[in-house]
């Protein structure tokens, strides 16, 4: 007799899915699966709309990274109006857009650390659910709670400064953005009183990434043991190798950190990526076009990028990188949980390019936007908080759009995170008949470290609790646990 | 006293009213003063384990799931609020209305361009998958809504006057910042 187990769905972790595990006759694991179970139907319902709609319309797609898909959508229609990719910008434009979106990165993993991992690390992982989440933070940690408050709220007002509004903002247009930096907003963020400036920022991302690595060093077998496994890694990277969040090259590499492609034009995304569907998920599965669906998945995100770039280009976070890359001798890190150390060394150098941005003189003047000879076609990349993102558009002469795809962060983790279910899976379940509390927790933990937003990966979001069932050999639902 | 207790969900939403909510920044320390939390992705606890005073909804229907949890959150909330457009109207999700499912599934899994050999013409289509609905229905047209609160999303502030005034009694205040929107 075999079975099958299902979990839906994992609150913390942003966006709604379903885990199915199916048992053989000897009660070892056949097959796991993690099911997204939104469809928003975007690629169609866009079609006709006017082309400087979409960094508007599309960002609704995701509300929780909502100036990636801004941003994204702008950079798209800077090449459809003739204004180049990336540098093609006035200063003021190509500034303007960087700082909202290390306001964006600042925010993003402010809230994913404190909301959906400190809960984790101060409970630990088998804690009864009910305070192991940000009200119990709230209630037993309240410095900590704080902390991540204001660090979040600091990143919001840098979204508000730039892009008119915390969500779904409306300051990126197409060519360039469409205000300076007030004189009143860069005092503020610079010399406003604590914490609301950039030197508390700076100093509580250093304290977070310590109290972090505190953490490792008592639990290093659990963060390193948990779940790990061989894949390609694939994120932008600026011309010169460095980490760049927001424009650069496309470059992957293998596990052994072997450059698969490198200094690809991401115009052409097209030619190197491919995604595969299967029917038991809206969620498709991408791959390198030159080695296939096997063998051509990849991840993304900060463990991702920490393992494709040669150097960090901001000082504290360089520091951090080097020691960090040591602890795998200089080669890719394959680990989950490292997820989340990548993440708070990203954390560190977002506010390290936030200062550097805010003492430039060319976000208070300056032009703001530039004009070209419009085309039919744009596609814009960048490296939102959960990974590499891509907006692709095309248009009509009546400035219709007529075709728009998307490859969301998260759909390019489709397969390392059902990599790493299956992983929990074997190790859980294998050779048991029931769902215990420790698997279910395990799961989540897995899920998690990729930080999913898995509605927002069909074009669609939401919270993502998980259901968890146990199938047996004929198909029989034989348990059925929701955490 | 018992605090009031609050639920919130995201059905076909973008969880952007979420982030607004959570826009109210310190004000959360005295929310947890002034509430307690039941159902709700903002504190991972994902079944409801006792009646609720005020459910939060964002988002509209768009699938048999939205349906099922937006009944169950009218069952055991007694105030149920509306938050935001896609809540009150179907909002950028019910762009799709008017176009058959069937095109918009086609676009996604058959046409698009990156779309790699599907020369099966799968559709996503599984047991485990929710049904999708023929159209993005507003919550008011599933179950009775007893209050809206427009904005995509609504402002922090607006989220915040609403639920103080719901919690104390007190006559809501409305200034224009707080309900202008873009
Ligand atoms: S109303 Fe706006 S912010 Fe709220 S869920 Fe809908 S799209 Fe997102």
């Amino acid at each position: 007799m075999s079975q099958k187990i299902t979990i839906e769905p994992v609150t913390r972790v942003e966006g709604h899915g379903k885990v199915t595990i199916h048992l053989d006759d000897q009660n070892q694991v056949a097959q796991s699966r993690l099911h997204v179970v939104e469809f928003r139907g975007f690629e169609r319902f866009v079609q006709g709309r006017p082309y400087w709609e979409a960094p508007v319309l599309v960002q609704r797609l995701c509300g929780i990274c909502p100036v990636s898909h801004h941003l994204a959508a702008a950079k798209a229609l800077d090449v459809l109006v003739g204004a180049g990719t990336g540098d093609g910008l006035t200063p003021t434009g190509e500034k303007m857009r960087r700082l909202m979106h290390y306001g964006q990165m600042f925010q993003s993993h402010a809230l994913h650390f404190f909301h959906l991992v400190s809960p984790d690390l101060l409970f630990g992982i088998d804690a009864d659910p009910a305070i192991r989440n940000v009200i119990g933070v709230a209630l037993e940690h309240k410095d900590l709670a704080v902390q991540g408050v204001m660090m979040r709220k600091y990143g919001q007002e840098i979204i508000r400064a730039t892009a008119g509004k915390k969500i779904h903002g409306t300051g990126a247009i197409p060519g360039g953005i469409n205000k300076h930096l007030s004189p009143e907003d860069k005092e503020a963020f610079l010399h406003g009183p604590d914490p609301m400036n950039i030197d508390k920022m700076l100093e509580w991302s250093v304290s977070v990434l310590e109290f972090f690595k505190d953490y490792y060093k008592e639990n290093q077998s659990f963060i390193d043991d948990f779940v790990s496994f061989p894949s390609n890694h694939l994120s932008l990277v600026r011309k010169d190798g460095a980490m760049d969040l927001y424009h650069g090259v496309l470059r992957a590499v293998d596990s052994e950190g072997n450059k698969i492609l490198d200094d690809v034009d991401y115009q052409e995304y097209d030619n190197y990526i491919e995604e595969e569907v299967r029917s038991w998920s809206y969620m498709k599965f991408p791959y390198i076009k030159s080695l296939g669906p096997e063998k051509g998945w990849y991840r993304v995100g900060p463990l991702a990028r920490l393992n494709t770039c040669d150097f960090i280009p901001s000082p504290l976070a360089q520091a951090e990188f080097e020691q960090y890359k040591a602890l795998t001798n200089g080669k890719p890190n394959n680990t989950c949980l490292h997820y989340h150390y990548a993440r708070l060394i990203e954390l560190l150098h977002s506010a390290e390019m936030m200062k550097e941005l805010l003492n430039d003189p060319d976000l208070m003047e300056g032009e703001l936007v530039t004009k070209g000879t419009k085309g039919s076609r744009g596609v814009g990349l960048l490296e939102a908080p959960r990974g590499t993102l891509f907006h692709h558009y095309e248009i009509n002469e009546d400035d219709q759009i007529t075709r728009a795809n998307l490859i969301v962060s998260t759909t390019n983790n489709n397969e390392p995170m059902n990599q790493s279910v299956n992983s929990v899976a074997h190790s859980w379940m294998d050779g048991k008949t029931e769902i215990t509390e420790p698997m279910m927790n395990a799961v989540e933990v897995a899920i998690r470290a990729y930080d999913p937003c898995l509605s927002c990966a069909t074009h669609a979001l939401g919270q993502m609790p998980l259901e968890v069932s146990l199938y047996d050999a004929e198909n029989q639902l034989i348990d059925r646990k929701r955490t | 006293m018992s605090k009031p207790v609050l639920a919130t969900t995201s059905l076909a939403g973008c969880f952007g009213c979420h982030m607004s909510f959570l826009d109210i920044d310190e004000r959360i320390l005295k929310l947890i003063e002034l509430v307690e939390f039941n159902k709700s992705p903002v504190v991972d606890i994902k079944t409801f384990t006792k009646e609720c005073d005020i459910g939060l909804i964002e988002g509209g229907c768009c699938n048999s799931e939205n349906v099922e949890v937006l009944k169950e959150f009218r069952k055991h909330c007694k105030i149920l609020v509306s938050v935001g457009e896609c809540a009150i109207m179907g909002g950028l999700p019910a762009l799709r209305n008017g176009i058959p499912v069937k095109e918009c599934l086609e676009e996604a899994y058959l046409n698009g361009p990156t779309v790699g050999l599907n020369t099966e013409n799968i559709l996503p289509n599984d047991d485990e998958l929710p049904m999708i609905l023929d159209r993005v229905y507003p919550c008011h047209e599933i179950v009775r809504i007893d209050y809206y609160l427009p904005g995509c999303p609504p402002t922090a502030d607006l989220i915040w006057n609403a639920l103080v005034a719901l919690v104390t009694g007190d006559e809501m205040k409305l200034p224009y910042e707080v309900v202008k929107f873009d």
